[in-house]
């Protein structure tokens, strides 16, 4: 979108000393010893896609549960976890299991190795103009260790931890529940998967800054950087600043648990609320991780669908920067119930409130990109356009409970599950579905299909408002998260949230019959088969890319599109 | 495959970067503890010594004091207050007793922790002598009277967020620090 390649072409048969851009190695050594940045890529989507299939049916074994009062399949459930005739505490245990596990396993071993080791991995070099990352083999450790935490994660289910099999503290891991109150090995195999999936990340985030510092094409200043890069980018930043934290804040929980200290612990002179400070120092930056590469994506789409240069790049590119820098200071407002004083309260609030602005920046531009361009629906597009809708929704709300008094009453309540849902799930999902049909083509060399894929988005969407939308009612009406049961009074609209998950589930079918149908009845993909929109470099290149790209580095114009 | 100098000083450069946070993160330990001395925050009562509370001046206006106490679950101590409010004149000294005593047939060293609440009248709250400064040792059976000595800040006074505080509670938990016999203890630590 930002730049053309005036004077590239990168078709392997048209130049001779290309002949080996396709050597490939031999099964093993390319796959587990991958140093290549789009084999990598291509294993980080498909370990998310796994991991999103376990972190799903967490949610779809926690919606059953749900649909009506009482408890139904919790039994069942802490039986599948090893428990053998659980009375009815372990049988609650479970639930507590079930929502840690469906909240890290989305956040860790979901969208981040999908938006950022996939998507990232796969785009960011093509769209600078590199040949690979900078750290081919450093990349290959942040993918297995990235696999080794879900691995740790997914052995943590079936040891002890506490009251029964699993890890039951919530996704936040807050002491004392984590430490005194969590005996047995499954919480030391979940701080071990965090600390795995961390290193991972951390290291992913050094490859990243140093590619796009310092392997751009000739011509490609920081300036012309398309905004997935940027987005990339600041995203890279915010994973190096805020994982040491959380790592820091877990290993103390570790010690705290097996070596007998009391950082936490008030006993000793520690304090819990300490760890929910640097836990959240971690946190917040953590959700824009999640949302920001999903920014980048949804203004290439939007840009590429309405023929036109994204609307104010510059404001586009540093609104992320902003946003990136004022979510390192507004953690607190995860807090409020914590006792913090009214000025407190205040500033946390008000520092929130002003990430608004920024967002809101990115909102309007996208907008304005597709005011007065030849808007096409294609698949990727209406993902965009549902991505908007459903962000802003969830943006909307996150300026509600912004309000410290506010909060004070619905905090801990299904408004925030639907708060936080709208944005991560309906809003990062969204992102995904709409950066995988924009790129899927250029992945994998076959077409999608169209229809199916507008299917796909049409009951995805039904499906997920149909979860989403009924919480901010049962949690305005008081419904408490993190409970297996509830109030008589709330079975309606917990109905139709059930329904709503199985409607969803139903989407993800066609997703996957759409998959198929690419790989054995899918038209081959052109280089750029979106046409005249598609401006960054990726389309440059045979759809899927040769295996080594850019032996030549391409220039870049100094004809700008911003 | 070396990667170019360049690479490896950005590479270096994000690292160190992390580990910065890192211990940034382990840094936050004392510094939130400093924090919390400095400001009161989370109901951190303050500590003075003989020569500033020399300095404080009786303001007249009085203030209701609530005395808590009460033990870890494993601690097999009675400890109780002797009085269960006191009303004392702003800036005044006062001082405060509590009981306890040793059930258990070990010799047991505790620590008490404290709080007060409302929370934002902890930075007023100042302790001239405590008997939470220390470690305290109760033989089997043996039984102990301990003060407190402390003054209200008249500072509180002038304070917006503190003009509706009418009471302020005082709150110890007492810990077990070292038993002579960990083994001795009836309640096992809920996390060992």
């Amino acid at each position: 979108m930002a730049t053309t390649a005036d004077h590239f072409q990168a078709h392997p048969e048209d130049h001779g000393h290309h002949h080996d851009a396709e050597h490939k190695p031999a099964f093993f050594a390319r796959w587990f010893m991958s140093t290549n940045h789009k084999d990598i890529g291509t294993m980080y989507l498909i370990f998310a896609i796994i991991a999103g299939i376990v972190g799903g049916a967490f949610s779809g074994m926690m919606r059953v549960e749900l649909n009506e009062p009482g408890i139904q399949y919790l039994d069942t459930f802490a039986r599948w976890f090893g428990a053998v005739n659980p009375d009815f505490n372990t049988t609650l245990h479970t639930w507590n299991v079930l929502i840690t596990a469906h909240g890290l396993i989305m956040v860790f071993f979901m969208v981040m190795p999908a938006i950022i080791g996939g998507f990232g991995n796969w785009f960011v070099p093509i769209m600078i103009g590199a040949p690979d990352m900078a750290f081919p083999r450093m990349n290959n450790i942040s993918f297995w260790l990235t696999v080794a935490g879900f691995c740790s994660l997914l052995c943590s289910a079936f040891v002890p931890g506490g009251t029964g099999n699993g890890a039951g503290t919530g996704w936040t891991v807050y002491a004392p529940l984590s430490t005194s109150g969590s005996p047995g090995p499954a919480v030391d195999f979940g701080i071990f998967a965090l600390h795995l999936a961390g290193a991972g990340s951390i290291m992913g985030a050094i490859n990243f800054i140093t590619t796009i510092f310092n392997m751009r094409a000739p011509g490609m200043t920081i300036h012309k950087m398309p905004l997935f890069v940027w987005s990339v980018l600041v995203t890279a930043f915010l994973l190096l600043l805020s994982l040491p934290v959380l790592a820091a804040a877990i290993t103390m929980l570790l010690t705290d648990r097996n070596f007998g200290t009391t950082f936490f612990d008030a006993s000793g002179g520690g304090d819990p609320v300490l760890y929910q400070h640097l836990f959240w120092f971690f946190g917040h930056p953590e959700v824009y991780i999640m949302i920001l590469p999903g920014f980048g994506i949804i203004s290439q789409i939007i840009s590429t669908f309405s023929k036109k240069p994204v609307f104010g790049y510059l404001g586009m590119a540093y609104a992320m920067v902003a946003i990136g820098v004022v979510g390192f200071i507004v953690w607190a407002h995860h807090m409020y119930a914590t006792g913090l004083s009214v000025n407190t309260k205040m500033y946390f609030t008000a520092a929130t409130m002003v990430i608004a602005v920024p967002t809101g920046v990115k909102i309007f531009s996208w907008i304005a990109t597709m005011w007065g361009g030849s808007v096409e629906f294609k698949s990727p597009m209406v993902w965009a356009m549902g991505f908007i809708f459903l962000f802003t929704v969830g943006g909307v709300t996150g300026v509600y409970l912004a309000n410290g008094g506010i909060d004070d009453v619905v905090h801990d309540t299904y408004f925030v599950v639907a708060h936080f849902h709208y944005v991560l799930s309906l809003g990062a999902v969204t992102a995904l579905f709409a950066g995988f049909y924009y790129w899927f083509p250029k992945m994998s060399g076959r077409m999608h299909s169209e229809f199916l894929s507008h299917v796909h988005f049409w009951i995805f969407f039904v499906g997920v408002n149909m979860i989403f939308f009924p919480m901010h009612f049962l949690g305005l009406q008081g419904m408490p998260r993190r409970y297996p049961d509830y109030a008589e009074a709330y079975t309606h609209w917990n109905h139709i949230a059930t329904v709503g998950y199985m409607v969803m589930a139903a989407s993800l079918v066609v997703w996957f019959i759409n998959i198929a149908y690419a790989y054995i009845a899918g038209k081959k993909a052109e280089d750029n088969y979106w046409g005249e929109g598609a401006t960054t470099l990726e389309w440059t290149l045979t759809s899927p890319p040769p295996f080594h790209q850019f032996e030549t580095l391409p220039v870049i114009g100094e004809t700008v599109h911003h | 495959m070396a990667a170019p100098r360049s690479n490896r000083k950005v590479a270096l450069t994000a690292a160190s970067a992390a580990l910065a946070m890192l211990g940034l993160g382990f840094a936050s330990v004392p510094l939130y503890r400093i924090f919390c001395q400095v400001t009161g925050y989370g109901g951190t009562t303050q500590r003075a010594d003989e020569a500033k509370a020399a300095t404080v001046q009786d303001s007249g206006h009085t203030i209701s004091i609530r005395f808590d106490a009460n033990v870890e679950r494993d601690m097999p101590w009675q400890f109780k207050p002797l009085q269960r409010t006191d009303t004392v004149s702003i800036g005044a000294r006062d001082m405060a007793l509590f009981w306890a005593k040793n059930d258990s047939d070990k010799t047991v060293t505790g620590t008490a922790s404290f709080n007060v609440e409302p929370e934002q009248a902890a930075r007023y709250f100042n302790k001239i002598q405590c008997f939470c400064f220390t470690e305290q040792t109760l033989k089997p059976g043996e039984e102990v009277r301990m003060p407190v000595l402390y003054y209200v800040d008249p500072a509180i006074l002038t304070d917006p967020d503190n003009k509706d505080v009418q009471q302020i509670t005082l709150s110890y938990t007492f810990h077990v620090t070292r038993v002579e016999d960990a083994k001795a203890l009836d309640h096992p630590r809920a996390g060992s």
